[in-house]
Order: C-alpha cells, then structure tokens, then sequence
C-alpha cells in the first residue's frame, strides 16, 4: 500500500509509515484482505457470509438511531414506535430497515448454515469456526427475542410470555427463575426496560466479539470451498500460496460487492413496498398495544422462531413415548457394540438417565428441552458426520436423501408454528420433529455406510 | 495475524528452573482470592434484577362485583398483573363436570394449586358452587385460554362440552378450568384463595375471615 513516490501523495504514504509503526495497518490488512487467499471456486452459497455481515451494520446503525426516539417505558413504549413511525422525520424507514433487516438476518444466517451443511465447512479443521458460528446463531436469536418486546403489541408481551415461562419449566428453581428474569411476577415494566438493555448494549456486544473470532478462526484454517478439498496442500513453490486460491481483495471484495447491491435492491423493495411482508416481518397483532389480561386468538413467534416453536408444541405424552423407544434402542446398540468396556458403560448410563427423565419431568419440560436440543445439535455437527467427504459433490444418495428430509422438515415445522394446532397438525409435527432429530443422531451411522465419490486432488 | 515471534521470555532470578514454591503458592492464593472477590461483586449486579420493593409490595387483593355477571357468561378482573376469571356456571355446564373426569389429567386436582376448601370438582367454595373464580393463565407456558363455552363448537372437535382452548399450544380445559389430558399443560389452573364479602362481591387474593 502508499507504494506512489510523487510528491502530491509523500504526505500520504508519510501518514501510512507513521501509523505502521505505531499499529499493524498494512500487516492486518495483508493477512486479512489482500493477501488471504480464499479458493478460486466460490459459488452463490458463499455468499451469504458477507451478507450476513452487511445486516449486522445496517442493524447497528438503524438501531442507533431508533434508541434516540424510543422510550422502554411499558406506558410509553408502544406510543413511541408510533411516534417513531408518524412523527419523526424518516422514522419509518429507519424503522422499517431495523425490522425488516431483523428478518433478512436470519434468511442470511439460515442459507449460511445451509452452505456448511452442503460442503461441509463445519468438518476438520473448521470446528471451531463452527462453533463459534452456532454461539452467532444463539446470540442472534436473543437479541432478535429481547428485540420483540421492545415495541410494545400484543405479539411482544405475549411472546415474552411464553419464552420467560420457558425457563419456569425447569424443576425446583424454575419459578424463582423466571421470576428473577422478568423482575417481576408477571411481564412488565422491569421486564421491557432490562430487554432494552440487553438488545441494545450486552447481547450486541457479545455478537461483535463472536463474529471477529469466528472471522480470525476461518482465517486461520482459510475457508472450505464447493469441493471441499483442502487448497493449502497445493502451495505454489515460488510464491508459497495455493495454486487453486486467489487474493480476497480485489477478487472476493469486488464479488461479494456485487452481492450486496443484488442483495440491497431486494432488500429495498420489501422495506419500501412489503415492510410488514403480509405479517410474517411485521405480525398484525403486534399493532395492537399489549394487553396483560387477553392472549390474542392467534399467537405465533416471528417466522424464523417457528421450526423449534413447533418442536416445543409437538412435545406431549404421546412424544415421550418415542423418545423412550429411541432411548431404549440406543441402549441395546450400545450393550451389543464393540469397543471397550467404559465406553459401553457410559452409554448405557446415558440412555438410562434420558428413562429416568422421561419418567420424572413432564411433556412441558421435556418440550422444553427438545427445544433448546433442536438448536443445540447444530453444535455436535463436526462429531456425527462420520463420511470421508466433506463435500455433497461426493457424498453418497444417503446424506443428500437425509439432507433434503431435513430441509423439508424444518421448512413444515417453519409452517406448522404459524398455524393453530389442531389434532392433525400436531401429528405432522410429531412426525416433523422425529425426522428432525434423526438427521442429526443417525448421522453417525449413514454417513459411515454411505457410497461417496472421490473428490478431486484440486479445486475443480 | 503477523506471526509474532517466540522470543524468550525475560525470566527472573536465577535458576530458571526451578519453581519458587513459596511465591507460586502465595500467587494460588491470590488468584482464589481474587476470583472469590470477584465472583462475590457478581452479586449486586445479579440481586438487582430481582423484583424490586415496590413490585413486592404490589399485589394486594381486589374486589369483583358480580351483581351484573348472567348465568354462563364470564368476566375478568386484574389481580398481581393477572387475569383472574369469574363465570357463573348454569345447571347444565355444572352437569358436564361429572361426565368428563375420564379424559382429565387431574381430575381430583390433587397435584393443582388451589385452596383447600376448593379441592372438588366443582374447584369452588361449596356454598356458591356455580361460580368458578381461577387464574386464566395456562400452566403450560403462560398465555391467556380463551373460553370456548358453546357445546360442540365446530373449532373444538366432536364431543366437546365446553371449556377453555389455550390458543398458544392448544391445552384444553374444561368448565373446572381442569386440563383435559394429553395436552401440553401440566395442572389444572390455579384457583386463587377468595372469599364472598356479600352475596354479590367477591374478595380475590384473601380468604381470612
């Protein structure tokens, strides 16, 4: 960088030596940018990372300048977002871009965590880059959660309702709990002022934090690519750098800027034209000031909470049955594997503490704990994929069949958690919510089995 | 990130070696000190989420006149920030009471919370069996039933008597605010202790003479 010698710019590459000297401008910006050598074969899929990254600025920016005109106040709150939206010059768009940028967050998180799942990114030597992805992914959903209540409507108590219960689900210390969370016996004014807290300051710290690690460790390992080969075992003799990568700058940041502005034209048109998105951005009952003494006819979460919302709802009597057939077939495989003796034990007593739960807490709790599983087990993804590829280009029928099985689970759960429940639907869950799980635990076993490909000594 | 280098560390006395234990020990000790000082000025920060004294002293009883409530219809009045349901129950949904105990999760209410004197099927005071006083917060997760009093309500399926649908995860009640089973709520709803201090007016959240 500075490398110009005519006297107009000496100034300039003066100032560039003054601050190198003083902190590593032109080392970050080498090791990082224009010298991290990403392979050449990024797709569409590969997109979403920097998208992500585009959201989380725009709501940072947005929600700065919301805070100025709202009040978290339980007897303002409400009227300011109104206020906001009527009053304040451009309030509705800085509005509109924070609500609608809330839902474009987890589209690019969802597609994000699809491409690791097609190419698999999570795998060796990437598991921390994963995890750390999953803390991301946790993070979001509670700003997004403390977030809901801010405005104040029907949707914002109600749900608030429901998600602090949660926790009163846990046995023994579960009321005090919830209690202590509230800080108050029921959703209120100390409620909606810690959320504030929470969303505006401590969880969006926490975020920051994660997604520069995240970003350091990818960096350390470089990034998977759609073949999943590793490029570094190709390193160009001369230079030192892999043969099948090219610089982040100028090739990714020009591809990725085009990505945005495909991305900010659509991203335009629904915050000008379709902000509330027929009530899945924007609920309708959320227009409606919160009222402590009715629950609204219809309540749901916002769109991307509902797969695990109707995990939780799936969760009655008849789920603990299976849970407790499952549980006993795990532990027959376990006595009849091979391998040594304490590992068999361990799982056996694994097993048997999933049956005495099962006999001890009850369907609300164990909706509960599914749940919070139904997220968690993305954590586990690195451990349970046992194929020799990383890639789907070469893994067999069996992971692509499990995939797409997945997929469409998690998008029926997604509408299922819209809808009232009803005997039929609740079975659809059910069903739903097996499938779910059995792409992550059977992994193990149909990954090992599978027929894959070989994939390619280089990029292709 | 440049890599920086692995220059020796600037050591101290000599003998390198060997572990100054005396100082390693004092230097345990200071960091368990330390951690506990810490751990213990985690404690203000954490109690002060707690509800605070004026959200305690909140929660007095209140007063619900009934005098305008007709036969089979419902009101609802405040109390601790909750909804509390008054109906007043007609002959023939009293009727249905005895008939669905079969389908009920908990129908002697032995593991609900209510008074004592409201532990009968009717989940009421004995002398005014026909008025049902409950808390309608669902005890799955906290949301609001809606009443569902019409028999064989088309939402609701064949074979319905009447009751209260929770329109979050679908729990159902019937007129005792009991749960039907195999309905994600656990316990029946939570009858709050109350009194009549008339014909017409009922005391909720109080029950001494």
């Amino acid at each position: 960088m500075a490398n110009g010698t005519t006297s107009k710019n000496v100034w300039a590459r003066d100032l560039f030596e003054w601050i190198d000297a003083r902190f590593p401008l032109s080392a970050l910006w080498k090791s990082q940018v224009a010298e991290y050598y990403a392979p050449k074969n990024f797709n569409f899929w590969y997109y979403f990372g920097s998208l992500a990254l585009v959201v989380l600025v725009l709501q940072i920016v947005t929600g700065i300048f919301l805070t100025m005109n709202y009040k978290p106040d339980a007897l303002l709150a409400f009227a300011s977002v109104e206020y906001i939206m009527r009053e304040v010059s451009w309030g509705w768009l800085i509005r509109y871009l924070h609500s609608t940028g809330a839902s474009f967050f987890f589209i690019c998180v969802y597609l994000h965590m699809f491409r690791a799942l097609l190419y698999g990114s999570y795998r060796k030597p990437r598991e921390l880059t994963w995890l750390m992805g999953v803390a991301i992914f946790l993070c979001l959903m509670a700003e997004a959660f403390f977030g809901y209540l801010l405005p104040w409507g029907q949707m914002s108590f109600w749900g608030a309702q429901v998600i602090v219960n949660l926790f009163a689900a846990i046995p023994f210390v579960g009321e005090s709990l919830a209690i202590w969370i509230r800080g108050d016996y029921v959703v209120g004014d100390a409620t909606l002022n810690r959320f504030f807290a929470f969303h505006v300051i401590a969880v969006p710290l926490v975020l920051l934090g994660i997604v520069v690690a995240h970003l350091m460790a990818l960096h350390e390992t470089g990034s998977n690519n759609p073949d999943g080969v590793e490029i570094k075992k190709h390193l160009d003799p001369r230079t030192g750098h892999p043969v099948d990568g090219i610089p982040f700058h100028p090739y990714y940041t020009v591809k990725d800027l085009f990505g945005a502005m495909v991305f900010l034209f659509v991203f335009a048109i629904i915050a000008f034209f379709l902000p509330e998105f027929g009530g899945y951005f924007l609920e309708h009952n959320n227009f409606i000031p919160a009222d402590p003494l009715k629950t609204p006819p219809h309540i749901a979460p916002v769109w991307y909470f509902t797969p695990y919302y109707s995990v939780l709802r799936a969760t009655t009597d008849d789920l603990k049955w299976v849970i407790a057939i499952a549980a006993v077939l795990f532990m027959v495989w376990a006595f009849l594997r091979r391998g040594g003796n304490a590992v068999r034990m361990t799982l056996l007593g694994a097993g048997a503490v999933v049956l005495v739960a099962l006999y001890l807490l009850e369907a609300k709790v164990w909706g509960v704990i599914l749940m919070g599983a139904s997220v968690l087990i993305f954590a586990f993804m690195p451990w349970l994929d046992r194929s020799p590829v990383k890639s789907i280009r070469y893994k067999g029928w069996m992971y692509k069949l499990a995939l797409a099985i997945f997929v469409i689970s998690f998008l029926v759960l997604g509408y299922l958690g819209m809808q009232t429940p009803t005997n039929t639907l609740t079975r659809i869950a059910q069903v739903g919510t097996i499938l779910y799980f059995a792409f992550f635990l059977l992994m193990p076993w149909y990954t090992s089995i599978d027929k894959t490909g070989t994939p390619p000594e280089r990029v292709t | 990130m440049s890599t920086s280098s692995q220059a020796t560390l600037p050591h101290g006395a000599a003998g390198d070696d060997e572990v100054d234990q005396g100082r390693r020990n004092l230097l345990v000790a200071t960091c368990v000190a330390g951690g506990a000082a810490t751990a213990a000025a985690a404690w203000p920060f954490l109690a002060s989420m707690e509800p605070s004294e004026r959200a305690r002293a909140l929660g007095a009883p209140v007063e619900a006149d009934i005098s305008n409530l007709e036969a089979g219809a419902m009101m609802v009045v405040e109390w601790q920030g909750k909804p509390v349901w008054v109906v007043r129950r007609t002959p023939a949904m009293l009727d249905t009471l005895k008939k669905d105990e079969a389908q009920l999760a908990d129908p002697l209410s032995k593991r609900s919370s209510q008074p004592e004197y409201c532990q009968n099927i009717w989940r009421a005071r004995e002398e005014k069996k026909d008025i049902l006083v409950t808390v309608g917060i669902c005890t799955h997760l906290g949301c609001s039933p809606t009443a569902k009093f019409a028999p064989g309500d088309p939402g609701m399926g064949s074979g319905w008597e009447g009751g209260f649908l929770c329109p979050c995860h679908g729990s159902r009640f019937d007129l005792s605010a009991r749960v039907f089973a195999n309905f994600p709520a656990p316990d029946n709803l939570p009858i709050p202790r109350y009194k009549y201090l008339s014909e017409q007016r009922i005391l909720i959240g109080d029950d001494k003479a």
